[in-house]
């Protein structure tokens, strides 16, 4: 699966384009603000049904523009597949696939696996386990229906009882016998992501090794390490036993939306002990992680987009990087990068096939000399 | 159209209140007040007195709480239906959905709602505990729960099932042919049916 051709009008700073792809490298080259990154934001929008970096739609409209539009036109399964996404200010978005409207967007999500690494994705590491859970669902959910359901369906109940909570000063003998029936529904529902997520993390863990140790030259010992309260005991309990505590605190403080995945780099948290590069090296590890596994769940390569990844690696991480999409697992690439010579420079060692397009100032051209 | 501006304060009221409909925005409101006006006043007369004798004259069952014109349902007062099989539903629209399946004999129970804390809603401001007497008078044999299939919606079964779980009545619940998170409103009547006359065991569905 690769995306053959795109055009869009008036996606962020974006005016106009038509491009043509290759199901091999495609290199964006340009100055910072130019509009590299939107390019690749488009893309992920057509895969996803939203902006990776803005979650309001209108927002997206080129300014003083009262629409966008992005297209593309996949290879897929053997067949040519047209992906329409447009948004006019005041309106629905529409979404359409070979010109017939999706009824639901989570119809379309996961038809056109992609992966987008960028510098943000450093939130994975340094930020609260809010961005480590969002990895975990993001992922589970892409191959496992039952899985979101499972966790909009927790989720729903959560704010239930945490409302329960906040209304339970007021008159608590009204809602105390309310609490057994939540408790017991969010312990199952729990029980069932929580078991989820540890296969899955048990998993994950030697293929993240495998992709850590290969892009740090190995010689870091690195480990995940699943928390979650389900480990403590039968939830339920948990729950009984921390009712009065909750009540005083109006949330819930047991369940799995406190879970964390820890990242360990050599037995310390790589949250405080890493170095920039190594914090980089460790979600760009995650990522390629979670890129195997798409692969192997949907028997061909998700579209892969580097943006800006090449810049704060030092040249030796950098190197292994290219060497590894390099290899055959990997398809169609999207790499941004600042400098076009050193950008040249990288992707000729990989052996595949390249285009390079310049970006400048909201304007894309495919560049003259590699034609 | 905030700031518009009526020519009349008759129209204005009016369209208030038909804005206060579910679903009915100012610009439909302003529609359905002109439409009004060209309306014959017999025909305006009617449809006003159809609305308030339907809120002053409708009855809730006093056996089942479903809407009836006398004071018992013209289900319940059916003596060729199962009085001994109930089926708890959130709503009137679900027993309306469930007779248009015509694969369902026994008798209703309409609870009103579901608990959901965040609406507002415990179990104190539904019919749950009239439920519950009938089940001890020993009256039923079988209670099906067909409530959606959503946390809120399974809470509400789970809180009456421990109420009832004493007493000699099966527990029943439909199967969930009906998708996980769907309501039971939207569910077609072929999968209604058919979840209907696979209902299982409560205590092995959970
Ligand atoms: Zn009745």
């Amino acid at each position: 699966m690769y995306i053959k051709h795109l055009s869009l009008l008036n996606y962020k700073n974006l005016q106009e384009a038509e491009l043509s792809f290759k199901n091999g490298i495609n290199c964006l080259v340009g100055k910072n603000g130019a509009g590299k990154t939107n390019l690749l934001d488009a893309l992920y929008y057509l895969s996803f049904c939203k902006s990776y970096f803005n979650a309001i739609d209108s927002q997206l409209v080129r300014h003083d523009q009262e629409f966008f539009m992005i297209q593309g036109r996949y290879h897929y399964q053997g067949q040519e597949e047209e992906i329409y996404a447009g948004l006019k200010k005041g309106q629905k978005k529409q979404f359409k696939r070979n010109k017939k409207e999706y009824q639901r967007l989570s119809e379309h999500i996961g038809l056109l696996p992609l992966v987008l690494i960028s510098p943000g994705d450093e939130r994975l590491i340094t930020e609260g386990s809010d961005q480590r859970r969002k990895y975990l669902d993001g992922v589970l959910s892409q191959f496992d229906r039952w899985y979101l359901t499972a966790v909009l369906r927790y989720n729903r109940g959560l704010s239930q009882r945490n409302t329960l909570l906040k209304s339970a000063g007021r008159n608590w003998s009204s809602v105390a016998g309310q609490f057994e029936v939540w408790d017991s529904l969010l312990a199952q529902t729990g029980l069932h992501i929580f078991e989820a997520r540890t296969r899955f993390i048990t998993e994950l863990e030697p293929v993240f090794q495998k992709f850590h140790r290969f892009i740090s030259g190995g010689g870091e010992e690195v480990q995940m390490v699943y928390h979650s309260h389900h480990q403590r005991g039968a939830l339920e309990e948990l729950l009984r036993d921390s009712l009065e505590r909750d009540a005083a605190l109006g949330y819930t403080t047991r369940g799995i939306h406190r879970d964390d995945l820890e990242l360990l780099l050599d037995g310390h948290p790589v949250r405080k002990v890493g170095s920039q590069g190594q914090k980089k090296t460790f979600f760009l590890a995650l990522k390629l992680a979670q890129f195997e596994f798409l692969s192997k769940h949907f028997g061909y390569a998700p579209i892969l987009l580097l943006d800006d990844m090449f810049d704060k690696l030092d040249d030796e991480r950098a190197e292994r990087l290219i060497e590894l999409v390099g290899r055959p697992e990997f398809e169609q690439i999207f790499i941004t990068h600042t400098q076009k010579e050193r950008l040249m420079e990288i992707v000729q060692k990989t052996g595949k096939s390249y285009d390079f397009f310049v970006v400048n100032n909201g304007e894309i051209q495919p560049h003259e000399e590699t034609l | 159209m905030s700031q518009v501006q009526y020519p009349s304060v008759l129209l204005e009221n009016a369209v208030n209140e038909f804005a206060r409909l579910p679903g009915i925005g100012r610009k439909t409101a302003m529609r359905l007040a002109l439409f009004v006006l060209r309306e014959k006043q017999e025909d305006v007369q009617r449809f006003a007195a159809a609305l308030t004798t339907l809120r002053e004259e409708i009855h809730y069952c006093e056996q089942c709480f479903n809407l009836s014109d006398a004071s018992v349902c013209s289900i319940c007062a059916n003596a060729r239906r199962d009085h001994t099989l109930v089926c708890v539903v959130e709503t009137v629209r679900d027993v309306m959905a469930i007779e248009n399946t015509q694969q369902y004999n026994g008798v209703y129970h309409v609870l009103g709602g579901v608990i959901s804390p965040m609406d507002g809603i415990g179990p104190d401001d539904l019919t749950i505990q009239p439920l519950v007497d009938k089940v001890n008078s020993g009256a039923v044999k079988e209670v099906v729960f067909a409530l959606s299939a959503t946390m809120e919606g399974d809470t509400t079964n789970f809180f009456i099932y421990r109420k009832i779980a004493e007493a000699p009545v099966k527990v029943t619940t439909i199967a969930r042919g009906v998708a996980v998170g769907d309501e039971l409103e939207y569910a077609d009547e072929i999968t209604l049916g058919r979840s209907l006359v696979n209902r299982q065991p409560f205590d092995q569905a959970m």
